[in-house]
């Protein structure tokens, strides 16, 4: 495994271009276009501000970047440097900005969600979309890029509306039988869209591209409900996480439960492997110490290695008590992420936050626990194989695959905390973003070492 | 209670004490006792004696002492101590003997009724411990009564108490209910009011974004603008389209064309699905039916249980089988009896592992019993074989040893020896079966032999039959005439007949019958006694035999004396014997007797 060299980054906001061939990332005010394979600086933009979000057009020749404080969008051509785009959304205020798949249109969200404001990089025309719902996830496309679809609001009810993204015009629009949409998502292959309501009701809507209601599912009344729901990359599965610590995996052939998966805190089944990752003893000798400290030297005080190790069965996790009395309570499973080839699913647990679930998809088993030393950040699977990349905050980046797992030191100087990390698409390489750092690392490709 | 025991205690000791000391006194004997008296005075020891006698009895008052005492002990029932016979003046004198006799009758009491006393007094002791004992028994039971009771004071507060907290509690409970529900009435209306009042609120902030929106839009924000180069070319290429109501037609027509290829994708991938299951069905079928086919005969010999729809069933699937382009079809009956037949297969399947399973049980819990009469047959297989082996072994450790005394006698090769010993063996063996073939056949050729023999035999046995159904038809016309016509007649009848040759042999002695009868002395035997052609035949036999004997006696006689008179004589005993068989039997007579004439007539005629 090799790192590149670190690069100064703000707001963690550093993005692989689509096809792979870019690598963006914002400094300040400023844009940075870099080609992966050379990391050498290719474009560098100047924004008008201090940029707070960062995306590239679907066809990664153009690149958004949002100043929200000033209610601004600037998008800049990768083709031509010299081409400038700013688009000011005044008054109104400026909370969220998106592409649309086309990469020819931006989805300006205003503020207090009074409406979108679509704007297009073709012709001169402005379009706006009235009553947004500000809720988790309201606005979702499909992966194909044809359909959007939006949750709105309107006199205390809850609306989805489906747009045909390459005229935006509307295709549907039916209310959802919620109390309060949470978010929506389109499963994969564009023909199912799964809406959920607010924690306060367990109740997944699953509704056709034509607005007809598939299915309704409710597992519980009276407590927390849904937190986080994800399909799968074959559209088979819907998992949802819920408050209760459990994600329940629905089929899409009748849009029942086909199980569910407890996350408890002691695990007592022998088939379970558990990775508990453990700090390296270090033999530091303290009579070689100099004094006073190199910088090296200091920085490898306080970035202890770790690795995995693998721990027999009747385990009990890390538990973290979480705050009833406060809202969104630290309870339940928060991050759900299916592998690519649909044979894993990687979950977390929020008051166990330590540990990473991976569950075998085509068993409907659990099949191995990590167990880290602090709270898992993220995680994403690499988008070529089952393999899935954890951060925790910590200098660590954590591999697991299913031949093992492993714990790799960041070389870099000073504290790299890993906060977040994305893969490339090729699956090759990825960047692992620290607060104000940016790292490539690079995985060999006969596997990890 | 104890004050009635410590003074009761004390009397009998005392008493004992003057007891003790009187039956010190009465144990000794008279004499003594008669001289402590007289010593009383004198011993100053015994003062307390001395003075209870001083005090009853002085110098002075004997008499009146002595006159008391007899009233006393007279009164009491004894006789008197004085004698009273012989008048008042001899009344002073003391009858010593009287005297002696009451006290010792005194004494005799007195010892009595301390043993007596004594009795009492222990009985009372039992007594009185035993009062002890009980009255400890009562305390003790009365204690526990006490505390008992006390104790069960206790547990009755107790339980008051309880039952008061479990009221309370009660109480408490219905307090806590009324509680919750009034804690759930309030959260119930209190969600109403949030829901209404977030409804409320929701109304005004969308009319604030309403109004603010209105503002923004109408303000015509200057700022609100794009400024950019120049409009970019659309990612396909073309030109944006008008909006109009084809465009929306087309739309929806795109969405239900991505929504049936969802679909068509969708049924697809079920119907590869179910092809599969199909495929899998179909085999799981065709190897049930190959499993069930060699079984379905044994059950139904063991038991009649299992049904007859077996065969039919086999046979649905065997002609369904046949149909194998109904398996594409997908319709419900084809289905239906698919699965219906899988599901009786299936059944019948369960049943007879669950026989098996029976059985298996069965076996396990007969033990070795049934193990025994199966192996019984296989057990004596087994000692064939074992046998075999032995004797194998027996012959390979001879080998050996030859071999061992060989290599010890000879130093000879171990291989050429052991060449030499097998082709020895071989040549042996080489021999053995030529020989052996040798005489298959000649077994063959001598069952050959013997079958030719039996049917010679047989055949002959039917010609002679033949024979003598003709001879006897003969000599009945022959007997008939004879008895009809002189014996001229006959006898010129009988010189001319075809079978005087034949007649003329069985006169004669036996070497010529046999070589000229068969081939073979044994054969004949062997037919005259298996093959009894018929009773008339054998019984002629033997009477051609005893004939031939007469015959060589007539024929010896014939040499010594003169053959004719004899011959004559004879021929009349025979006449008369066959006269009087005749007699006997009538005029058509059996074969016997005819018989008997013609060797007569036979034999008169051989003689010269």
């Amino acid at each position: 495994m090799n790192f590149s060299e670190v690069f100064k980054l703000s707001n963690q906001l550093s993005r692989f271009s689509p096809n792979g061939k870019f690598l963006a990332s914002c400094v300040q005010y400023r844009l940075v276009v870099r080609d992966v394979s050379t990391l050498q600086i290719l474009q560098l933009y100047t924004c008008l501000d201090q940029i707070q979000y960062l995306e590239w057009s679907a066809d990664s020749l153009f690149i958004l970047c949002a100043m929200y404080k000033r209610g601004l969008v600037q998008v800049w051509s990768l083709e031509q440097p010299e081409w400038h785009c700013k688009i000011d959304e005044g008054s109104a205020g400026l909370v969220a900005s998106c592409w649309s798949p086309d990469g020819r249109h931006i989805l300006n969200t205003t503020e207090f969600h009074l409406r979108i404001t679509v704007w297009s990089l073709c012709t001169k025309s402005v379009s706006y979309i009235k009553y947004p719902k500000a809720c988790q996830q309201g606005i979702t496309f499909t992966k194909d890029g044809r359909y959007m679809a939006l949750a709105e609001r309107r006199d205390c009810k809850d609306y989805i509306s489906l747009f045909v993204c390459s005229d935006w015009q509307l295709l549907r629009h039916f209310d959802t039988d919620t109390q309060d949409l949470a978010g929506i998502e389109w499963a994969p292959n564009g023909c199912v869209l799964a809406a959920w309501d607010s924690c306060l009701e367990y109740k997944v809507l699953l509704y056709s591209l034509d607005g007809r209601l598939l299915s309704t599912y409710s597992a519980y009344e009276w407590s927390l409900g849904i937190k986080t729901i994800a399909w799968s990359p074959s559209s088979q599965f819907l998992a949802i996480g819920s408050y209760d610590e459990k994600v329940r995996i629905l089929n899409h052939v009748t849009w029942k439960m086909i199980t569910e998966f407890g996350h408890t805190a002691t695990i007592n089944n022998p088939k379970i492997v558990i990775y508990k990752e453990m700090e390296k003893s270090q033999n530091l000798e303290m009579e070689n110490l100099p004094f006073p400290p190199t910088k090296a030297a200091a920085s490898s005080l306080f970035n202890t290695e770790s690795k995995y190790e693998v721990v027999s069965s009747p385990v009990s996790l890390q538990t973290l008590k979480p705050v009833t009395d406060r809202p969104n309570p630290k309870i339940g499973v928060g991050i759900l992420a299916f592998s690519p080839d649909n044979c894993f699913l990687a979950t977390r647990n929020d008051n166990i936050p330590n540990a990473v679930w991976i569950w075998d998809v085509q068993k409907l088993k659990l099949f191995v626990v990590l167990e880290h030393l602090a709270a898992v950040r993220s995680f994403q699977w690499n988008p070529q194989q089952a393999r899935l990349a954890v951060c925790t905050g910590r200098s660590q980046v954590y591999l697991w695959s299913p031949a093992g797992c492993v714990s790799v030191q960041v070389p870099a100087e000073g504290d790299f905390q890993v906060l977040s990390l994305c893969w490339h698409r090729s699956g090759d390489s990825m960047a692992l973003l620290s607060k104000d750092q940016l790292c490539l690392c690079y995985l060999e490709s006969e596997g990890i070492k | 209670m104890g004050d009635w025991k410590t003074i009761t205690v004390p009397i009998p000791s005392s008493e004992s004490k003057n007891i003790s000391q009187f039956t010190s006194e009465t144990n000794m004997s008279p004499s003594s006792l008669y001289s402590q008296q007289v010593l009383c005075p004198s011993l100053p020891l015994a003062k307390s004696v001395h003075s209870f006698f001083r005090a009853f009895c002085t110098e002075e008052n004997v008499d009146q002492s002595i006159s008391y005492l007899d009233q006393e002990l007279t009164t009491l029932g004894f006789p008197s101590l004085c004698e009273e016979s012989k008048g008042k003046e001899v009344k002073r004198d003391l009858n010593i003997v009287a005297v002696l006799n009451c006290i010792h009758e005194l004494l005799v009491l007195h010892r009595k009724n301390l043993l007596a006393q004594e009795n009492v007094e222990t009985q009372n002791l039992k007594l009185g411990s035993d009062m002890d004992h009980l009255q400890n028994c009562y305390s003790k039971l009365k204690e526990q009564l006490e505390t008992s009771r006390r104790e069960m004071i206790g547990l009755q507060e107790r339980d008051r108490q309880l039952q008061g907290k479990n009221r309370n509690l009660h109480q408490l409970l219905k307090n806590e209910k009324d509680e919750v529900q009034k804690l759930q009435n309030i959260i119930a209306s209190r969600a109403t009011q949030y829901n209404h009042d977030m409804k409320r609120k929701e109304r005004e902030y969308n009319k604030l974004k309403e109004r603010l929106h209105q503002l923004v839009m109408n303000k015509k924000d200057k700022k609100t603008a794009m400024d950019i180069l120049n409009y970019v070319g659309r990612a396909d290429g073309k030109r944006g389209a008008w909006r109009t109501g084809k465009t929306e037609a087309r739309n929806e027509d795109e969405m239900y064309k991505v929504l049936l290829n969802d679909y068509e994708q969708r049924q697809k991938q079920i119907l590869l699905e179910n092809a599969e299951l199909k495929k899998v069905l179909q085999q799981m079928k065709k190897e049930m039916i190959s499993l069930l086919a060699p079984q379905k005969q044994k059950p139904k010999e063991k038991a009649e249980d299992s049904p007859g729809a077996v065969q039919s069933d086999v046979e649905e699937d065997t002609s369904e089988l046949s149909k194998e382009n109904m398996w594409e079809l997908s319709c419900e009956t084809v289905r239906e009896q698919l699965t219906n037949s899988i599901r009786k297969q299936w059944r019948i399947l369960k049943s007879h592992v669950e026989k098996l399973d029976n059985q298996v049980s069965k076996v396990h819990l007969g033990g070795f019993k049934d193990e025994e009469v199966i192996s019984r047959q296989d057990h004596e297989q087994e000692t064939e074989k074992l046998e075999l082996e032995i004797q194998q072994c027996k012959e390979m450790i001879q080998t050996q040893q030859q071999l061992l005394q060989q290599q010890f006698t000879t130093a000879c090769d171990d291989d050429t020896s052991s060449l030499l010993q097998d082709c020895y063996l071989l040549e042996e063996k080489e021999r053995l079966e030529e020989e052996w073939a040798l005489f298959k056949e000649q077994k063959k050729n001598f069952e050959k032999e013997r079958r030719s023999f039996t049917e010679a035999a047989i055949r002959l046995g039917l010609e002679r039959k033949a024979f003598e159904e003709d001879r006897a038809g003969w000599l009945k016309q022959q007997f008939l005439n004879m008895t009809s016509f002189d014996n001229k007649n006959s006898e010129s009848a009988f010189s001319g007949s075809s079978d005087q040759d034949n007649l003329t042999l069985y006169s004669k002695p036996g070497q010529k019958f046999y070589s000229v009868s068969s081939e073979s002395s044994l054969c004949t035997s062997k037919l005259t006694k298996s093959l009894p052609v018929s009773p008339s035949t054998s019984e002629l036999f033997q009477t051609i035999h005893h004939l031939s004997t007469n015959s060589r006696v007539l024929n010896v006689t014939t040499e010594d004396t003169k053959p004719n008179q004899v011959g004559r004589e004879c021929t009349t005993q025979r006449w008369s014997m066959a006269s009087r068989s005749d007699s006997q039997e009538g005029g058509c007579s059996g074969s016997r007797s005819l018989a008997c004439t013609d060797s007569s007539i036979e034999h008169r005629d051989g003689l010269p």
